[in-house]
């Protein structure tokens, strides 16, 4: 059994011009100690399948799923009460902004023992105690004394250091975390992806990384999931993934990477990301797509198997046989 | 060699800030002895982490600041605040934030046409709408955006009308101050790609101001590396990618993840943060996190040397 399952989840919000489909039939399983990744652009869906879970949407929201369960536990079936134990200490969330997750008008030492209050309901003490030692774990020099500091008087990497030993302060199982390094320089950047390996190596947990940057998830993940349009189009290793991407968009975004540019010009992929109104019948991405046929503007495709990344799309077979230039 | 477009010497920007009550002022040194020329048609890069003062040389040489010392030479004319009115039309900016640069309250057709109110107040009405509906189409855009709100366009488009707004007064520099970073992936190729254009038609300098080093490899000519404020090394694209001579440079170039999982190579972990710029260190500022560093360093700033491939460093990397 997974840690983590998701199967057909999909999120839709009510919006003033109707419902707007963010997540549509997304799947992941994150086993213990596994390092998994989302990747995508923005409006993709990846941030908000991941909010979904943790229950932090607005309540013009809705959530379908075949299933949603945390070892075992249908998370769909039980009540908000019995979700809160969960969320938070098993399944912990890291945001983007550290700047803006942290509450300004407490210090970090409080913020931090809030959680070991409510959730393991530890003394004063001990609270203090096991504060240290988090701060200590993630690397903060000083770990006592940052303690009585406020967010503003620290760098942005090391608020980020705050939120995740917030997010690790109950040992969960499961870290999800949400462009953790996007607004830290690479130098800083590189310092917090290593500590989150570190700890997962160290606890066990699995790990969900949300990203956009390719190359955060080529040096870090394991498996690696591609999401377009609120939808899951590939899943594969993620060695694989880059030697072979199997669905054309993933071809075409690794492409328009500079690094991998052969000439001046980059190849690019023409047009935008459906929004609500342009929403296309067919393959969400055969406006933009260079192997598009009208199957594909009419028939929404259905993910292959594993063999071909289980991408989601009509021609992939043609495309590894090379038929499809 | 053709003259060059833009001439920085010795350019500062410091800022005093207002300590407490009690306190005393302290003086923060964004920008401390900056040189460089920028040749016509070229792609000069400034790259290096918040803070570094990568900024601040944009708003220098965008003449929105003036320098603390040092001098700075455009198109020939040396630049004193008197200068700026009309020097300002040779050099244009284009900024990081297409969501904030933009009023949300003006049509494209305005936005693009207020340059050319504020400057050429002789030209006709039916001039300046020829000339922002030319720019439209040379951006790539269509003729009926003209009449549209910001709102109504995605973060690419809108790092489009901000790039042919920056062109209305033909520019000789453009300065780009992170004009991809806030856009995804697909879209950032089609906009570096259109500056790449425009770069070959009109003969365009650019200072190219960025953090993310595989663009920089990609788009730019020459490399300036710079950390809290001063230049710690400076050398044609090539050169510095393919060997790094500072230390700061080489751990720089070596946390930058790249796109290819088979690709394990070793990574320089960097100890520490920044210091503040108000409180620099004495000697190299790099010293307190380079594992290199000496007495010497700790002593005395090094100065930036060597020929077409500069570097600032007492022990630099071969």
């Amino acid at each position: 059994m997974s840690l983590l399952e998701i199967r057909n989840l999909t999120v839709e919000f009510a919006t003033a011009s109707g419902q707007f489909r963010a997540v549509d039939g997304v799947d992941l399983s994150v086993d213990k100690g596994e390092l998994m990744a989302i990747v995508g652009e923005s409006g993709s869906g990846k941030s908000v399948s991941m909010l979904a879970l943790m229950g932090l949407l607005p309540w013009t929201a809705t959530i379908t799923a075949d299933q949603l369960s945390f070892e075992g536990i249908d998370l769909t079936k039980i009540s908000a009460r019995e979700r809160r134990k969960i969320i938070g200490k098993d399944i912990a969330m890291i945001f983007q902004e550290p700047m803006s997750s942290l509450n300004p008008c407490f210090t970090v030492g409080f913020q931090i023992k809030e959680a070991l209050r409510i959730h393991l309901g530890l003394n004063r003490k001990d609270r203090h105690q096991r504060a240290i030692e988090l701060f200590d774990q993630v690397g903060i020099p000083a770990p006592e004394s940052r303690l009585k500091t406020f967010p503003h008087q620290m760098s942005g990497g090391m608020n980020q250091r705050v939120m995740i030993a917030m997010a690790i302060a109950c040992t969960p199982k499961l870290l999800i975390a949400d462009e953790p390094t996007t607004a830290l320089d690479v130098t800083i950047q590189a310092q917090i992806l290593d500590l989150l390996l570190r700890l997962r190596d160290e606890q066990g947990m699995g790990l969900v990384l949300i990203t956009h940057d390719m190359g955060v998830v080529a040096e870090t993940a394991e498996r690696v999931q591609v999401q377009y349009a609120g939808q899951k189009v590939e899943e594969q290793p993620v060695a694989d993934l880059f030697r072979t991407p199997r669905h054309p968009y993933t071809t075409a975004l690794l492409n328009a990477l500079p690094e991998r540019a052969t000439s001046k010009m980059l190849p690019t992929i023409p047009g935008v990301v459906p929004g609500q109104f342009d929403r296309p019948k067919g393959c969400l991405f055969s406006p933009r797509c260079q192997h598009a046929n009208d199957i594909c503007r009419s028939l929404p495709p259905t993910p292959h198997s594993a063999q071909f990344g289980k991408a989601r799309c009509h021609h992939v077979e043609q495309i590894t046989a090379g038929e499809l230039a | 060699m053709t003259a060059p477009i833009v001439q920085a010497s010795a350019l500062a920007r410091h800022y005093i800030v207002k300590g407490g009550l009690l306190s005393k002022p302290a003086t923060v040194k964004a920008l401390s002895g900056v040189d460089f020329d920028l040749q016509p048609g070229k792609t000069l890069a400034i790259v290096g982490e918040s803070g570094c003062g990568k900024s601040t040389l944009a708003r220098v040489v965008t003449m929105i600041e003036e320098p603390t010392s040092g001098n700075l030479t455009i198109n020939g004319v040396d630049i004193t605040p008197s200068k700026w009115a009309e020097m300002r039309e040779t050099v244009q900016i284009v900024f990081q934030d297409p969501y904030g640069s933009l009023n949300p309250r003006q049509r494209i057709g305005q936005i693009l046409k207020e340059p050319l109110i504020i400057n050429r107040p002789d030209m006709s009405a039916a001039d300046r709408e020829a000339r922002a509906r030319e720019l439209i189409e040379l951006v790539g855009l269509r003729p009926e955006h003209y009449d549209r709100y910001p709102h109504m366009f995605s973060g690419g488009q809108r790092q489009r009308i901000a790039i042919a707004r920056a062109l209305m007064l033909n520019p000789r520099v453009l300065v780009l101050d992170e004009p991809v970073s806030a856009l995804d992936v697909s879209i950032q190729s089609q906009i570096l790609n259109l500056l790449v254009e425009l770069q070959d038609r009109l003969n365009l300098a650019y200072l190219f101001i960025s953090h993310d080093l595989s663009v920089v490899k990609h788009f730019a000519d020459d490399v300036i590396v710079m950390y809290l404020g001063r230049a710690v090394e400076k050398a044609p694209k090539d050169q510095l990618f393919a060997a790094p001579r500072h230390p700061y440079s080489k751990a720089l170039l070596s946390t930058t993840p790249r796109a290819d999982p088979g690709a394990r190579k070793e990574r320089i972990k960097l100890e520490g943060e920044l210091p503040s710029p108000m409180n620099i260190p004495k000697g190299c500022a790099f010293a307190q996190r380079c594992w290199l560093a000496t007495e010497e360093c700790r002593a005395a700033p090094p100065e930036l040397s060597g020929g077409t491939h500069q570097v600032a460093c007492l022990h630099p990397l071969d």
